[in-house]
């Protein structure tokens, strides 16, 4: 029996910085052991425990793919005690990565759908995770459209810029990025909140998933846009955070109700929230 | 103290009644002997809950905290300390407050009781007048409240409220020759050496549940030190060097704020005497500083407070 | 297998003989209350002991426990690698454990070995230990053990148990594991009839003078929702004041942290127990907090115990009615008041 609790031992392989304040940086990292690459294997829309010896852990969405070989990536917002040390440390330190943790998207339920991705701000990434494995020429097959607004403060708060613009230029997505506001006279995409982008670009509930990651603020005012599109609960899907230690459903701190978010989330259909204690 | 009971309750419907507080905190009786559980209670029908004895063991005061509304509250001499310290700390307005003021004979130390009895299961405990009967499986015993009061309790010099609006009976007389120091005199006679083995022994059983901080009145600040992790001043597990930093910490805190109203120790789950370390505090303050906490509105506390014939020559 | 008798003398001194085997814990005093200690720690046995303050879980999982260790020193070729501390899972011997305290190991088991993860450090512990379980002649006024599924003579999660007779000791073997430690205890006699009717009637009247109910039967069938937005949490948590003792006593409260500290080049990750009566139990990095008042903290303690873990596992309350809550909470928060009162509740 491997230890749950034990991380792997990763090197940071390489670190781009995301937005123009440097809040966000995105981590590549290689493991130090090839085996344990296999056995790490996930699924979109996963977390893994971020492990910094002398600091302490913490739980991040996976924004690489399954598709993308060689090494798996997170994109980390400074906030806390380990994000702020993490962000300090250079290509080539040695650390941990503990996981994959939790469920995933619901992907047997989309096979065949459209899938509608609605992101805002930083909970970007499990998104990225999944467009880019969507998108991957063995998988593009199994789903109809993908439609996919996200938005963020301004241009520069945008995670993946290069990639958006790729995305951009593809027949097989369609892109509707949006800033809440810029100065930016070249603006060449959406202004406006993500809500509004999304009621104005989304059209039709039919054959179709919608996930949406973002900001509670975000997520609270998109619902209804969805639910009023024709979405029903169980087709409208959220990927939740919480404060967790175990990630493994054992130390008991990120409980909504019976439901652990580490373990049996993060992601949960909107009618699966329905019945649970609003307490996230 | 029975007597009081029943004066509560007539007051605090009176009070809700008429309009002239929202809600009235005092103390009901617990379902565990020797034990009463603090109480909030918004409807003047529900005022006979209320109830006062010789088992009212924490101090209402931390219920006032950042309260937004008019409040009723019993207060005896240290609750009545404390509420002068909120108010000093801006923790509760004033004019907010309805002060039922109630002399105090002290409390029963619970702890000795159960000791009294040699540990067996006490199913109830009446008292009557300066006396009172514990009653258990096979046995029933009546002691002396006097011999049973609280450490604390024993050494008080405040029994009576200081600041009220209405008191429900006569002031007791209150005790003046009473020296409240001689523990801590027994401590600074030791070397330092038997210092540090005594405090060790002392918190070695400490479980670090921070029941002793979360019932003072004193500890209310948004994140307690102990919760901080940038910088991360006490480690979190259970090793003597950051437990002993806890204590000794939290008695700074206190010093010069706290009224030994005995609420850190009486919670305390394994028992520790954590008043040693407030008391040599407040031993310190009265010595250097002429200073009790809590007994008047007009003075701030000496450790906020800029003076210029401060006795230490370098802030001067 | 037949119940063994030995006098009290005979039973203590050969407690002290197998400690070459296991390593023997017992009930002893320490001031005014009692605790489990090694057999050899010097303080005297007292088996005429009501219960340890701190529930027994702490032998099974310690309150705090170096879990890895590593290096911070980059000269070292495994420069940070966490790797497993050292740790002792050595045979070990509760005697005199209470049912209550025992079944509660079984409450908590499914947490930290369930099918999907096992907690290695948990169960491997736990595996190493055996449970000789002490019989409550005389059960406490806040005890409520045979409300939730238990008794004070209930074999649940015990390997053998001892009934006091007085002047002598009646063992009855439950398991394979208590068995094999009776064994390696050795001595003592047959246990003729008239004992085993003795401690038959002992446990009946013992069940006898339990006055605590505390009804649970309909906690089950109510609406999650329904309890949760009850009207009673602010009244029920208006006392709290949010310390841990509640939690830190429950033998069947397991939330724990994990903390990373540094000694210069070396560094200790760690477990410690937790409590979900600290705000910061649950508040997140941005700043946010989903339960960041107080009533919130209270209730999640309750529904965990009285509604959650009923749904999750569908095996009665976390809640083994040891009773340490009720008596040690210092505001006198009732869980036995309170389980009525959510059982009662009609949304």
């Amino acid at each position: 029996m491997r230890n749950p609790y034990l991380p792997y031992p990763v090197r940071i392989d390489k670190i781009t910085t995301e937005t123009v304040d440097r809040n966000l940086k995105t981590f590549r990292f290689v493991f130090l052991n090839p085996e344990d690459e296999e056995k790490f294997a996930y699924t979109p829309g996963q977390f893994a425990e971020l492990s910094i010896p002398g600091k302490g852990e913490i739980p991040i969405g996976i924004a690489s793919s399954p598709t993308e070989k060689g090494f798996v990536a997170f994109t980390v917002n400074k906030v806390g005690l380990v994000s702020s040390y993490l962000h300090n440390m250079q290509e080539g330190e040695v650390m941990g990565i503990r996981g994959p943790l939790g469920n995933w998207y619901p992907w047997d339920e989309m096979e065949g759908q459209n899938v509608i991705i609605v992101g805002g701000g930083f909970a970007f990434t499990t998104l990225r995770s999944s467009i880019i494995y969507m998108l991957d020429p063995q998988n593009r097959p199994k789903f109809k459209d993908i439609i996919v607004v996200y938005g963020a403060r301004n241009p520069g708060m945008l995670l993946y810029r290069d990639e958006l613009a790729a995305w951009e230029q593809r027949d097989d997505i369609h892109m509707h990025i949006t800033v809440d506001g810029t100065d930016d006279p070249d603006w060449k995409y959406n202004v406006g909140f993500v809500p509004a982008i999304t009621e104005k670009k989304i059209t039709s509930a039919e054959d179709a998933i919608a996930i949406v990651c973002g900001p509670p603020i975000m997520i609270k005012f998109t619902q209804p846009v969805l639910e009023k599109l024709g979405f029903p609960p169980e087709k409208i899907i959220l990927s939740l955070e919480m404060r967790m230690k175990c990630g493994i459903g054992i130390c008991g701190r990120c409980n909504i109700g019976d439901q652990y978010v580490c373990k049996d989330g993060p992601v949960f259909s909107l009618a699966k929230l329905k019945k649970m204690p609003p307490e996230y | 103290m029975l007597e009081y009971a029943g004066k509560i309750r007539e007051a605090a419907k009176k009070l809700l009644a008429d309009g002239k507080v929202d809600v009235f905190i005092g103390y009901q009786k617990g379902s565990v002997p020797m034990m009463n559980e603090p109480v909030l209670v918004k409807d003047p029908e529900q005022t006979e809950i209320l109830h006062w004895d010789s088992h009212c063991g924490l101090n209402l005061c931390n219920y006032l905290t950042k309260r937004t509304d008019k409040i009723g509250i019993v207060a005896n001499g240290c609750n009545s300390r404390n509420i002068v310290t909120h108010i000093i700390e801006n923790q509760i307005a004033r004019d907010q407050l309805y002060i039922v003021g109630i002399p105090c004979e002290g409390m029963i130390d619970h702890r000795a009781v159960v000791r009294a009895v040699k540990y067996r299961e006490i199913t109830s405990v009446e008292e009557e007048g300066d006396r009172f009967t514990v009653k258990g499986p096979g046995f029933e015993e009546t002691f002396a409240k006097k011999d049973f009061l609280r450490s604390n309790c024993v050494i008080c010099r405040h029994r009576n409220p200081v600041i009220y609006d209405e008191m429900l009976g006569d002031p007791v007389p209150e005790q003046t020759d009473v020296d409240a120091y001689e523990d801590v005199k027994k401590i600074e006679g030791m070397s330092s050496e038997q210092k540090w083995e005594f405090f060790n022994r002392m918190i070695s059983r400490c479980i670090r549940c921070y029941a002793c901080r979360n019932a003072c009145p004193l500890c209310y600040c948004p994140t307690c030190f102990v919760d901080e992790s940038r910088p991360q001043w006490v480690g979190k597990s259970i090793d003597p060097t950051d437990t002993m930093t806890f204590h000794f910490l939290r008695a700074y805190h206190c010093a010069g704020r706290c009224t030994d109203c005995g609420a850190c120790e009486r919670v305390c789950p394994v028992g520790i005497p954590v008043r040693q370390f407030t008391k040599k505090l407040n031993k310190d303050a009265e010595e250097l500083f002429s200073w009790e906490a809590g007994l008047t509105l007009d003075q701030r506390p000496p450790l906020d407070v800029y003076k210029p014939d401060d006795y230490n020559a370098f802030i001067r | 297998m037949t119940d063994k008798i030995f006098t009290k003398d005979e039973w203590l001194e050969r407690l002290g003989g197998v400690k070459g085997d296991y390593k023997v814990f017992v009930p002893v005093k320490d001031g005014d209350f009692h605790m489990f200690a090694p057999i050899d720690s010097g303080k005297k046995p007292d088996f005429s002991y009501q219960n340890t303050r701190l529930s027994p879980k702490g032998l099974v999982y310690p309150q705090s426990e170096r879990i890895f260790e590593y290096s911070l020193d980059k000269q070292d070729e495994d420069a940070f690698i966490v790797k497993e501390a050292p740790k002792d899972y050595a045979p070990q011997a509760v005697v005199g454990i209470r049912p209550c305290d025992a079944q509660a190991f079984q409450i908590v088991k499914i947490n930290f070995d369930n099918k999907e993860f096992r907690d290695p450090w948990w169960v491997q512990r736990f595996e190493s230990s055996v449970l000789i379980g002490l019989g409550c002649n005389e059960p406490c006024d806040t005890c409520f053990c045979n409300s939730v599924g238990g008794g004070p003579f209930s074999e649940k999660g015990l390997d053998a148990l001892l009934f006091d007779l007085g002047d002598a000791f009646l063992v009855r073997v439950i398991t394979e594991k208590g068995q094999a430690f009776v064994d390696k205890v050795g001595g003592g006699a047959e246990a003729a009839q008239d004992a085993v009717d003795k401690a038959k009637r002992l446990a009946l009247e013992a069940e006898g003078r339990m006055t605590s109910k505390v009804p649970t039967d309909k906690l089950k069938d109510k609406v999650v929702l329904d309890l949760f937005n009850a009207p009673f949490w602010d009244e029920v948590a208006f006392a709290c004041i949010n310390c841990g003792t509640c939690t830190y006593l429950c033998p069947t409260c397991w939330c724990f942290d994990i903390q990373d500290e540094a000694y210069g080049k070396q560094g200790d990750r760690l477990r410690n127990w937790d409590s979900c009566m600290y705000p910061l139990f649950t508040l997140h990095g941005s700043g946010h907090n989903p339960r960041d008042k107080k009533f919130q903290r209270v209730r999640q303690r309750f529904m965990h115990k009285l509604k959650y873990y009923v749904d999750k596992y569908g095996d009665g309350v976390q809640c083994s009615g040891c009773g340490r809550c009720v008596r040690y909470c210092p505001v006198n928060i009732d869980i036995r008041k309170v389980c009525a009162r959510m059982n009662a509740y009609e949304g």
